[in-house]
């Protein structure tokens, strides 16, 4: 039987916020969803963001921004993944972030933009049905 | 403190009680199995002599503003004055954050709290490439001595006291305040006020550090000789646990790291060779205060008991004033919820309460809309109204520590005190705070507590009203306040004016004086005064510091 291959998604900060406990209880929650994590901690340019999901084989790039910089940083992320003819990786939003941001975002390619008090288990549900690669 | 009779008979009443309650049981079970709180303390059933029966008043308590200082710091407190109303504010320019703060004082706030962004916190100029998105969102944008003129217009600083959130370039931000009274025409000795400089805190849970540990222990106590010098009356640090919780950690937690990062303060500044009497009556601190009402009032008297006694004990403090633990609260941003916004009013309100009950110095309110984004003026005013209800219309400020012989309040004191230094004791093992935040031992630490609590939430074990339970379909509120993403060109604009401006070679000639001093042992605080008021940028400033003292990189740990 093949074994199942494991989702890898890359948790990331970027730019300078440094408000990092929702990102690591979504780690924590991923990890024990069964997938594979791979947090670059903070600080992180949309460049440094791109290349580590490269680097990593990540299927999926997990953004939290809680500054309210995710206008700028979110899209720059997308942004380089086309320019790199990247199109399979599934990008993540979360973070305080208004309603009206949301739908430019989605429009510059976040999948999905996940608010104050989402359940980590619609994080994990999202991703296991858009996951772009099989 | 008990009559030994007494406590016989007392124990026979319990017996009769305990029979009562197994009977009620029996009809009707308790709503959970057991009761504990975010600390893991389980709680009783109900509380009475026989859990303190050993309870040495004098000894534990004292008299408001006798030592260890439980009940309070001060002997008379809010009979006296009450705590200082501070709404932490800032957005965008220094005209804007100037037009708040002057809307705030006029609404009857009494202390000025400054939100610096994010750039500034870590010590770049609004153009620099890593602070695109990021100027002026969380707070205002401060690049030089120009802003910070724009920022306090209008406010003579001898006449307010003013906190400032900045930790890695407290020194440079002081700096530009003491320029400020400078121009003014202030005397230091008149201001009053509080630089958070607490960068232990920054590594596991706020993340605005600059440079390493050590050169950033030495920036700091750096600060403390000069302003236990030339700024009597300045707060030189207010040592911070407020983002340890907010970042997921206990109640327990968050006194002893906290406390443990205040004696590793104390530690570095006795080995650069001050006495704890001459900066230990300026060490200040700041709280979270979060959902349960009793563990918080609990955990303020604790946090006072535990630290009056080990500055006394071990580090040998004679001073008064250096064992009086004073701390500045802010209620707990991350138990605001992003639906039903309205709630958080009530939230906070209870939050403030427990902070008062708790003998809080100095108070921030949360607004209503904080989950959402940054606070509008109504959701601003209705927070610091919530304050003067407290302060004006409860009447729980008319007696001292109103909670103190509450048997469970008084339990829960020793009990959080007693876990607490647990927790110092391991950190001490390990080699202090720095050690401990090297090997991951306090974010671990935290990350668990806070995996805990969004478990507890996503499984129903812990009710947020209007999150988990008593939903509704709602729409979100519209008028948010968005700050201008013109504020970045606007500040670029600027720094190229001050750059044409100023004279070249003063700001040259400065800057070579901070890295002197970065490089030998003198004190950073007069070179980097002088470079700020020559026009030296911050991120000038901090260059020069990075170039000698390197930079932070953190190992991430999940």
């Amino acid at each position: 039987m093949p074994v199942e291959k494991k989702i890898r998604v890359l948790t990331t900060k970027p730019g300078l916020d440094g408000h990092d406990r929702g990102i690591k209880v979504i780690c924590a929650a991923l990890r024990d969803a069964g997938m594979e994590v791979i947090y670059t901690g903070l600080r992180q340019t949309p460049e440094q963001i791109v290349s580590a999901a490269i680097q990593e084989d990540a299927d999926v790039i997990a953004m939290s921004c809680l500054s309210g910089a995710h206008d700028y940083l979110f899209p720059r992320v997308s942004e380089i993944l086309k320019s790199k003819g990247i199109d399979d990786i599934l990008v993540l939003g979360g973070g305080i972030i208004p309603d009206e941001d949301i739908p430019p975002l989605k429009a510059a390619g976040i999948a999905e933009v996940f608010g104050p008090g989402t359940k980590t288990t619609d994080i994990v549900n999202f991703i296991r049905e858009n996951i772009k690669r099989q | 403190m008990f009559d030994k009779q007494k406590l016989e008979q007392l124990r026979a009443a319990r017996e009769k009680y305990q029979e009562a309650v197994d009977k009620t049981l029996k009809k009707m079970p308790e709503r959970k199995s057991e009761f504990v709180n975010t600390s893991g303390i389980p709680i009783e059933r109900a509380y009475t002599p026989l859990e303190m029966e050993d309870f040495d008043y004098l000894d534990k308590l004292g008299f408001p503003g006798q030592y260890p200082y439980t009940r309070a710091v001060q002997p008379t407190a809010y009979r006296g004055r009450f705590w200082t109303m501070r709404q932490y504010a800032g957005f965008g320019s220094a005209e804007e954050t100037n037009e708040r703060y002057h809307y705030l004082l006029k609404a009857g706030q009494t202390g000025l709290s400054v939100a610096f962004d994010l750039p500034t916190q870590i010590g770049f100029d609004s153009d620099h490439e890593l602070a695109q998105g990021e100027v002026g969102k969380v707070g205002v944008a401060i690049d030089s001595l120009w802003d910070m003129e724009n920022l306090f217009k209008g406010i003579p600083l001898d006449k307010v006291s003013t906190s400032m959130t900045i930790n890695s370039p407290a020194a440079i931000v002081m700096a530009m305040y003491l320029a400020l009274a400078e121009r003014q025409g202030i005397a230091f000795g008149q201001l009053r006020g509080t630089i958070q400089n607490d960068i232990l805190k920054e590594y596991p849970s706020r993340g605005t550090y600059i440079f390493p540990p050590r050169p950033s222990m030495r920036i700091i106590t750096d600060i403390f000789a000069y302003c236990s010098q030339e700024v009597p009356q300045w707060n030189s640090i207010s040592i911070s646990g407020y983002h340890i919780r907010e970042a997921g950690s206990t109640a327990v937690q968050e006194v002893a790291f906290t406390l443990a990062n205040g004696f590793a303060y104390v530690e570095a500044a006795i080995k650069a060779g001050l006495a704890v009497d001459t900066f230990g009556p300026r060490l200040s601190f700041f709280f979270n205060s979060h959902n349960d009402f009793f563990e918080e009032a609990a955990k303020f008297r604790a946090a006072r008991r535990l630290w009056a006694r080990t500055m006394k004990e071990r580090f040998g403090a004679k001073d008064p004033r250096s064992l009086m633990l004073r701390f500045h609260t802010q209620t707990a941003g991350c138990t605001l919820t992003a639906q039903q916004p309205l709630n958080n009013i009530v939230r906070v309100a209870f939050q403030a309460m427990s902070a008062v009950l708790g003998g809080t110095q100095s108070l921030h309110t949360n607004s209503m809309d904080e989950a959402l984004a940054l606070p509008s003026e109504v959701a601003v005013q209705v927070a610091l109204r919530t304050q003067q209800l407290i302060a004006y219309e409860t009447g729980v400020t008319d007696t001292v520590d109103p909670l103190a012989g509450s048997y469970y309040v008084e339990k829960l004191t020793d009990e959080i005190e007693a876990k607490a230094q647990e927790y110092i004791d391991t950190i001490e093992k390990l080699g202090g705070p720095v050690a401990a935040i090297e090997k991951g031992y306090i974010q671990k630490e935290i990350q668990e507590s806070a995996y805990r609590y969004q478990k507890e939430i996503e499984s129903g074990e812990r009710i947020i009203v209007g999150l988990n339970k008593f939903q509704v379909e709602e729409e979100r509120p519209k008028e948010l306040l968005r700050v201008d993403p013109a504020v970045r060109d606007k500040q670029i604009a600027r720094l190229q004016d001050l750059k044409s401006q100023r004279d070249a070679a003063a700001v040259t000639q400065a800057l070579a004086e901070v890295k002197h001093a970065a490089q030998t042992e003198a004190n950073l605080m007069p070179p980097i005064l002088q470079a700020v008021k020559s026009l030296a940028t911050l991120g000038e400033i901090c260059d020069v510091l990075r170039e000698v003292f390197g930079e932070y990189e953190a190992a991430p740990i999940v």
